[in-house]
Parts: structure tokens; C-alpha cells; sequence
């Protein structure tokens, strides 16, 4: 080709609309005759309801419904039934009936003509309370004598989870083992803290019996799937929108109880239905990440070889199960046990438990960052006890270049990888021999300055069906597009899946572009619409490009061998005869006898001399379920100065170098891996929800949470490897989530490195100025005690 | 009440509640959702406008407040074509959802106008009011240099 669109990073094509203010979010669309709804939202995190009185708000201005658990009997399902696992799904109710579980649990809804009388009016319900008990910690509250929150799942266990090798034969690994490391483990929870919060905006249109929806969705299919079964609307009378969604990370793949309402009360009042969270409403009921205590030990030789992992993990689920929880601290994050090393052995437990909190769900990396940050613990713990470098110990047990199939010890089969390759450009890029010099004589002259060092590998591209099926997901996990070329061959793309500010409106013009030649210009990418798009399960688990990037480049190869057989019609030539460069089907040997892509597709269109049998159109369908995940991998590299005086860590240098595949557009790439990179660092350095013992949220704003802002960081440093996966059709493998899944531990490590010399070798995150000034004061005291 | 404010060059009287914020008013009454709410605290800056020439976060400020003034939002930023910080946005994949990108660009419109030629560390710290959760900040602080490169304000 004389211009390879296919690796060349291109402007963004939906960057106009958003740099000019005219996206359309979904708290930007106004209705004629919009009702506001606002929710009354539990002050306590587990009571009993006593009363609920809404007399008063009946009658304050404007208010046309006040709704109760009395009135609306809906319920939410929890959408990944975990099996074997002795799973518990009680009921979550879209209005809270007899029972609240957590602050911000809703009791009542006020619909009125505008927002503020809606607000108005909801603080004029009375709901009397008897207050419970709460549970907060995943862990405590499945002991003996913890407060229960609900009647039928005793000590809050929602599912017990294994997977791994044989018990004994992992016991035996341990007995044998000449060293084992371990550690206790707190995940904290997080805020996804997308900057748009979640909004809803249903339109009942009663005489066509039809309902559309807009709404902030990552999988707008698999929201009109749940809230149909929900609320009672058939699949093909409700219409789901999202098509400019601020931000997700996993917060918006969920169906919650708010949006079901939504489409109720606008079925019930025949009239629009507005509501949009506000930030601290966000906080409250959107769903949170992570939360887990983890007990995870490994055993290895002397030489510092890996023989065996195994954990128990305590996951919070919060209050209800939210729509894909059970899987994320099991399926997505116990099966990458052992990560990218040669382990031959490992076992993971996995207990879900209920708490008085924010039901959890995925949140980036979901899972992943988890499973990630146990192993690359460990093989710190390792390194340490054995006075290894961190480099070598990773590189020791890296499993060797594959490019088609390794079988880990939790019974995934890894695509592709070649990770020692990796690691040496990850340490050329760093000066990594140069950074350890320079450490010293920091470290000589009194200052603590640390490096981390972290070679990963995750599971992404969810994910064959039929595996979809065996772990319990209650839907599919493939992805279908459509390509319509008109007349003009101008290329409509139809696709399933939903992309929220991943470029793919432009990398998917990329696509179709380098398989057929059409200018990028010419292509349009229409997504997140279910009146305009075929059935797709959604943009998540770093899977869009991978699964419905592939269905798109199947699609257009279906194209272009119509195209071709077309040529060859034309051409008055064999098929086999015909050649494509550029845009151009010609005559081997001959290309001045050619057929260009416009005019096939004119030809098609027309009709007017098609070879026998060949249908009319340039159009083309095509399914895609693939056969396995895809596995991206990478190395990062993380220093770090503590200041002693005030505990505060200052990120000096972060390296990463990732391997996601090809790359369609390296600039978006990019960008993908400084966004997730930044977001784990968050994690590790000052993010962190925080419950009083009461369940009461301290971290319920942007006052109190603290997000990662832009002085806090260096220029990162970015390069890549590229190993293609052998099942992809164009090889990709996905990026959305790698930054994230590396970048809490190598940073972790790093201040963990840095304090060593202190004999601190395990903190809390966030590893914030107060908690690390505070266990040097206590290291230092013991010194001189 | 009653107030007069001149939005992107064109003077709206409307008559608004007390409590109506100025974001309100610029989204509801005027339908200029360009300008995005992220929170509820004055912590993200999506919402930040110009008023009378200096950046506001417009969730901070009653409508009343801007009785008399005159603010400029995202849409009345492109005047001959795409501002420069615009452009810059563009062309260095300073965005990704595009939520918080109007109100960076406002907060980097008045930056720049303050000082014209920052240093990255200058850049960083004048975007400390500003939060985005997509890109990590380094391609929006690119933009931000290479506008104040091409000759910004």
C-alpha cells in the first residue's frame, strides 16, 4: 500500500464534536414535558425501614409521583451466576421494602415537573429507621457474631470459590520449598470516579408501545437485555442510547436499580423521565472496585525458582450483588495466578462476602490489577530473602518465548508472548543499571529513593462463548459488525460494542481502510445505538478492538472477495487471476486492466452485470466468537524519592513498555497506557474509600477522594514490543487495561524499596504523606529504642 | 429574578431562580451543554467558562452573579475556525471521553493568556483544579505546550 493506514496514529475522527462542545452525554438531552426524578437515599447503612411517609412531598409544589419499595416491585439480577461455588443471590429490590443495607440504599422516589422541586420535595419524606449493625471489612464480617444482612445467607458468605491445582499436591510444594514468602494483603476499595456521573432519561411513547432510553452505558445492548426483563419491555420496543459516555472503567457495564426506575416511572407517567446522579450520589451507589483482603504465599527453591502459589481472597460484593461481581475476584482475577512465570503449581479460594457498602463490580483492570500485584509481591518478598536483583528474579522464572499456546497452571492457555524480550527493552529504556548506581549514592547521601520492577501478563479480550457459558456469565461474549458501502462507496460500520472515549470510531476506520483501501474519511463508525447497531455484549475487559475489531476485519475481507469475484467479472478475467493493491482489484501482471473499490462498489449497487449468482449491494455481515482470549504483556519501571521529613512520595521516572500486538493507531496506544498507568498510581499513592465502623462513606466527594492530578507526575517514558496473537485475525491483543493492571505494584514496590533500608517492608495503600511519615517515625523510634 | 448576561457574544435576559447556578443557567435555559458537571464540590473543572475574561468554574458562581457580565463558553470558543487550544487538543489526543475536555480548555485558555509560554511544570500546576480520569494529563499538557508554542493569545 502507498500509505499504511493500518500502524499510523492518526487525529481522532469523534474529536470534533467533543472539542467544540457539541457531544451529545446523556444529561445533555432535553424532552418536551421532562419530569426530574430525584431519589431519598438511606442515611444508615443497615436499618430496618419502620415507616416511610410521603405525605408532605405528595403535596409540595410540582410534584406529580412519589414512589415506594410499596409501589414498585422490581428487583435487579445479578448477571454472572457463579458455579460450584454455592452462590447466594437474594433479592436486591429497585426500592428499598423492610430492609436498608447501605448508605445510599434508595427508599423512595420524587418525580416532579422540574430538578429543584423534585429536590425539594425529597427531603420532606420521613422514613423512620431502626438501626442495625453494620459490617464493613469482607473479612471480619463472615466471623462468628457478625451483623447479617440478609436472613438466608449465613455469615455473608456469598459464594465460596477454588480453582488451581490439587490441594495436596500444592500442600506438598510447600512442605518441600526452601523458601516461602507471604503476605496479608488489603486491596482497598475504590472510586472509579469517571467524570461524568451516571445519568438516565426514559421516553415512553404509548402509542407505538415503545421505550427509548438514554443512558451512560458501556454495553447498551446488555442494558436493554436486563432492563427489558426488568421492567416487562419486549427487546425490540426499547431503544438504549449511549452514544457519548464521559468515562467508565467499568462503572458503567453494570444495570442498576436507578435506570430500571427510570424506564418505569416513564412507562407509568407516559412522559419523559430525567434523572442524573450528582458527584456525591455517585460515590454513594455507583459501583466501587477492588476491596479485598488477601492471604497469598509462594514457595520456591533456593535459587529463587517458583514451585508454588496459593491465596484465599476476602472479596466485598457490598450490599447486593452487582451485575458482573462474582466474576471479578474469581474467574478475573484467581485464574491469572502465577501471572507471566514458570509456576507449576497454584490454588486459589475465593469468598465473596456481603457488607453494609457500595455494591463493587469492575473497576480498570478488574481483577487483573489484583492478581498482578499478589504475584509481583511475592517475587519481591523473593527477591529480598534471597538478595536477588528484582529484575532477575522476574527474569528467572519468566515463562520462555511462546508464539502459539502455554498451558498455566490455572488451565488458561496464554496466546503469545515473549517476555524476557520485554524485560531487556524495559531495562535498556530505563538505564536500569544506571537508575540502581544512582540509587546508591542517594541513598549514600540520606535519601530514600526506591525502584520497582514489573513484568505481568493478563487475560483480556472476553472471551470465547462457550467459556462465557462454563463460568457461569449469563450472556455471550462475542461481537458482530456490518459493513454497508453505498453507491458512492461511502462505508457505513454497524458494531456492537460501545467505545467511550477508546478511539474507535477512528481505529476501526483503520481497519477497513487498510483491508480495502477506502479513505479513512469515507468510513463512519456507528456504535451505542441498539436501534442502529447489531447485537454486541459491549465495550469492557479490554475487548472491543480484540473481539469486535475482529469481526469488523472479517466482515470487510467478505467485501473484498465480493469485490474481487466482481472485478473478475468485469475484468473478463479468472478469480484467481485477480490481484488487490491499494484500493485496486487488477489482472495479475497487468494492473492498468483494474477495477477500483468505488466503482465495484457502484457496480454492486447497480447491479446492472453481476456474474451468476452473486447477489446485488456491497454489504457485508459477520459474527465473531473467538477461540480464546488474548494476552497482553509487559514490563514497568518505577522510581521513587520519600521525602523522610513528610512521609510524601515523589515519582521521579516511570517506564513502560507494553505488549498489546500490532498497534492500529500508536498514538491512541498511547494514550490508553498513560491513562491506565496514571489511574493504578492513583491506587497506590492516594486513592482509597474509606467506611467509618458505622458504614457511613468519609470519602463520599472529590473534596475527600483524592484523585491523581496532573503535578503529580513526570514525563512518562513508553515503548513497545510487538507479539502478535496467533487466533486474531489481525493479531491484536487489547490495551485498555494494561496501565492499571501494572502500574499499583511497580510503584508499591518502588516505596517499598525505598524504605526498606528502614526495615518497613509492608504498608496499607494509599501510601499516603500521613501513613508513610508515620512507620518511618515508628522505624526510627525502634531504631533508637 | 431578572438577569442580562452576555454569552458568547449574545446578551440573554431571562428571568431565573436565585439558587440557579450559572452552569445551570448556561445548560438548561440557554441549552449550551457544551459545559459538563462532573461533581458537586467545585473539585473538577468541567465546568469551567470564562467570565468577563478570566476562568470561572461555573458550578461556583449563581446566575444572578453574572448578572451584567459577560461569559464565554466551549461553543463560543471556535471563531474563525478551531482555537488554537482546539486545534492543539486534536492533533496531540488531549482527550479521550471528551467530558472534562471543555472545561480544560477554558483552564488552559486562561493559563496561557497569564502566561504564554509556561514550562511543563507550570502547565501541570495550573491544571491542578482541573481532573480528568481518561488520559493521564501528559497529552493534555503536550497541547497545552505546543498551543502556547504556535503563537497562543
Amino acid at each position: 500500500m502507498s500509505t499504511r493506514i493500518f500502524g499510523s496514529g492518526i487525529r481522532r475522527r469523534e474529536d470534533p464534536r467533543l472539542i467544540t462542545g457539541q457531544a451529545k452525554f446523556s444529561a445533555d438531552i432535553q424532552l418536551p414535558e421532562t419530569t426530574f426524578l430525584v431519589f431519598v437515599r438511606s442515611p444508615h447503612a443497615h436499618a430496618r425501614i419502620l415507616s416511610v411517609d410521603c405525605e408532605a412531598a405528595r403535596a409540595a409544589p410540582g410534584v406529580i409521583r412519589v414512589l415506594t419499595g410499596e409501589d414498585v416491585q422490581l428487583s435487579m439480577p445479578c448477571a454472572w451466576l457463579l458455579p460450584d461455588s454455592d452462590l447466594k443471590t437474594p433479592e436486591h429490590p429497585v426500592l428499598a421494602k423492610d430492609r436498608v443495607r447501605y448508605v445510599g440504599d434508595a427508599v423512595a422516589a420524587v418525580i416532579a415537573e422540574t430538578e429543584g422541586q423534585a429536590q425539594d420535595a425529597a427531603e420532606l419524606v420521613e422514613v423512620g429507621y431502626e438501626l442495625l449493625p453494620a459490617e464493613t471489612n469482607p473479612e471480619s464480617a463472615t466471623t462468628e457474631g457478625a451483623s447479617e444482612l440478609f436472613d438466608d445467607v449465613p455469615k455473608n458468605v456469598a459464594f465460596r470459590w477454588i480453582a488451581g491445582s490439587d490441594e495436596a499436591l500444592v500442600e506438598q510444594a510447600f512442605q518441600d520449598a526452601d523458601v516461602v514468602v507471604r503476605e496479608r494483603i488489603v486491596q482497598q476499595r475504590l472510586q472509579p470516579t469517571a467524570i461524568e456521573p451516571r445519568a438516565a432519561i426514559a421516553q415512553w411513547n404509548s402509542a407505538a408501545q415503545e421505550m427509548t432510553l438514554w443512558c451512560t452505558s458501556q454495553n447498551p445492548h446488555i442494558h436493554r437485555h436486563v432492563l427489558g426483563l426488568v421492567v416487562g419491555i419486549p427487546d425490540h420496543k426499547l431503544r438504549v442510547i449511549s452514544t457519548d459516555v464521559g468515562g467508565g472503567f467499568g462503572s458503567k457495564i453494570p444495570v442498576y436499580a436507578d435506570e430500571a426506575l427510570v424506564c418505569w416511572a416513564s412507562r407509568e407517567l407516559a412522559r419523559p423521565v430525567k434523572w442524573v446522579e450528582t458527584r456525591s450520589e455517585n460515590y454513594l451507589v455507583t459501583i466501587h472496585g477492588r476491596d479485598h483482603v488477601e492471604y497469598v504465599e509462594m514457595a520456591a527453591t533456593a535459587d529463587g525458582t517458583a514451585q508454588a502459589i496459593r491465596g484465599r481472597v476476602y472479596a466485598a460484593m457490598g450490599a447486593y450483588l452487582s451485575t458482573a461481581a462474582p466474576g471479578i475476584p474469581t474467574i478475573l482475577h484467581g485464574l491469572m495466578y502465577g501471572g507471566p512465570y514458570t509456576i507449576p503449581l497454584a490454588r486459589c479460594e475465593s469468598i465473596g462476602v456481603f457488607t453494609n457498602t457500595t455494591p463493587t463490580d469492575a473497576y480498570r483492570g478488574a481483577g487483573r490489577p489484583e492478581a498482578t500485584f499478589l504475584m509481583e509481591r511475592l517475587m519481591e518478598r523473593l527477591a529480598n530473602q534471597l538478595g536477588m536483583d528484582p529484575s532477575e528474579i522476574r527474569r528467572k522464572n519468566l515463562i520462555p518465548p511462546f508464539q502459539d499456546g502455554y498451558s498455566s497452571a490455572m488451565g488458561l492457555t496464554y496466546d503469545s508472548g515473549n517476555y524476557a524480550e520485554n524485560l531487556d527493552l524495559a531495562l535498556e529504556k530505563a538505564a536500569y543499571g544506571k537508575m540502581r548506581a544512582s540509587q546508591q549514592r542517594a541513598r549514600d547521601e540520606g535519601k530514600l529513593v526506591g525502584i520497582g520492577v514489573t513484568t505481568y501478563n493478563e487475560i483480556c479480550g472476553l472471551g470465547p462463548s462457550q467459556v462465557a457459558g462454563a463460568i457461569g456469565f449469563q450472556g455471550g461474549l462475542w461481537e458482530s459488525a456490518i459493513v454497508r458501502i453505498s453507491a458512492t462507496c461511502k462505508v457505513q460500520v454497524m458494531i456492537g460494542t460501545s467505545p467511550h472515549g477508546q478511539g474507535e470510531e477512528t481505529t476501526f476506520a483503520q481497519i477497513v481502510a487498510s483491508e480495502i483501501g477506502i479513505p479513512v474519511d469515507d468510513i463512519e463508525i456507528i456504535h451505542s445505538d441498539t436501534d442502529r447497531t447489531p447485537m454486541g455484549w459491549g465495550t469492557f475487559g479490554s475487548r472491543t478492538t480484540p473481539v469486535s475489531g475482529a469481526a469488523l476485519a472479517l466482515a470487510t475481507r467478505k467485501i473484498k472477495e465480493k469485490a474481487r469475484l466482481l472485478a473478475a467479472h468485469l475484468l473478463e478475467a479468472a478469480a484467481d487471476d485477480i490481484e488487490y493493491e491499494d484500493g485496486k482489484f487488477f489482472v495479475k501482471g497487468a494492473p492498468e486492466h483494474h477495477q477500483t473499490i468505488q466503482n465495484l462498489a457502484l457496480m454492486a449497487t447497480l447491479a446492472w452485470n453481476l456474474p451468476d449468482g452473486m447477489d446485488p449491494g456491497m454489504e457485508a455481515s459477520q459474527f465473531y466468537d473467538p477461540p480464546n482470549f488474548v494476552f497482553p504483556f509487559g514490563t514497568h519501571i518505577a522510581q521513587v524519592e520519600v521525602d523522610a521529613e513528610t512521609g510524601e512520595v515523589t515519582l521521579q521516572k516511570y517506564v513502560a513498555v507494553d505488549d498489546c500486538g500490532p498497534q492500529i493507531n500508536p498514538l491512541i496506544v498511547a494514550g490508553q497506557v498513560q491513562g491506565g498507568v496514571v489511574q493504578g498510581i492513583g491506587q497506590a499513592l492516594w486513592e482509597g474509600t474509606v467506611y467509618d465502623d458505622s458504614g457511613q462513606l468519609l470519602t463520599g466527594t472529590l473534596l475527600d477522594y483524592a484523585m491523581p492530578r496532573a503535578d503529580h507526575f513526570p514525563y512518562l517514558e513508553l515503548a513497545h514490543t510487538e507479539t502478535p496473537s496467533p487466533h486474531h485475525p489481525i493479531g491484536v491483543k487489547g490495551v485498555g487495561e494494561t496501565g492499571t493492571i501494572a502500574s499499583t505494584v511497580t510503584v508499591y514496590n518502588a516505596v517499598m524499596d525505598a524504605l526498606r533500608s528502614l526495615g518497613i517492608d509492608q504498608l496499607e495503600m494509599p501510601l499516603s504523606p500521613a501513613r508513610v511519615w508515620a512507620a518511618i517515625e515508628e522505624a526510627r523510634s525502634g531504631e533508637s529504642a | 429574578m431578572e438577569v442580562s448576561i452576555e454569552v458568547n457574544g449574545k446578551t440573554y435576559t431571562k428571568a431565573v431562580e436565585p439558587r440557579t447556578l450559572l452552569v445551570h443557567f448556561l445548560r438548561e435555559d440557554l441549552g449550551l451543554t457544551g459545559t459538563n458537571i462532573g461533581c458537586d464540590t467545585s473539585q473538577c473543572g468541567a465546568c469551567t467558562v470564562h467570565m468577563d475574561g478570566r476562568a470561572l468554574k461555573s458550578c461556583t458562581c449563581l446566575a444572578v452573579q453574572a448578572d451584567g457580565r459577560s461569559v464565554t463558553t466551549i461553543e463560543g470558543m471556535a471563531q474563525q475556525g478551531l482555537h488554537p487550544l482546539q486545534q492543539a487538543f486534536w492533533d496531540k489526543h488531549g482527550l479521550q471521553c471528551g467530558y472534562c475536555t471543555p472545561g480544560m480548555i477554558m483552564a488552559s485558555a486562561a493559563l496561557l493568556k497569564n502566561n504564554p509560554n509556561p514550562t511543563e511544570a507550570e502547565v501541570r500546576h495550573g491544571l491542578e483544579g482541573n481532573l480528568c480520569r481518561c488520559t493521564g494529563y501528559q497529552k493534555i499538557v503536550e497541547a497545552i505546550l505546543a498551543a502556547a508554542e504556535g503563537g497562543e493569545e
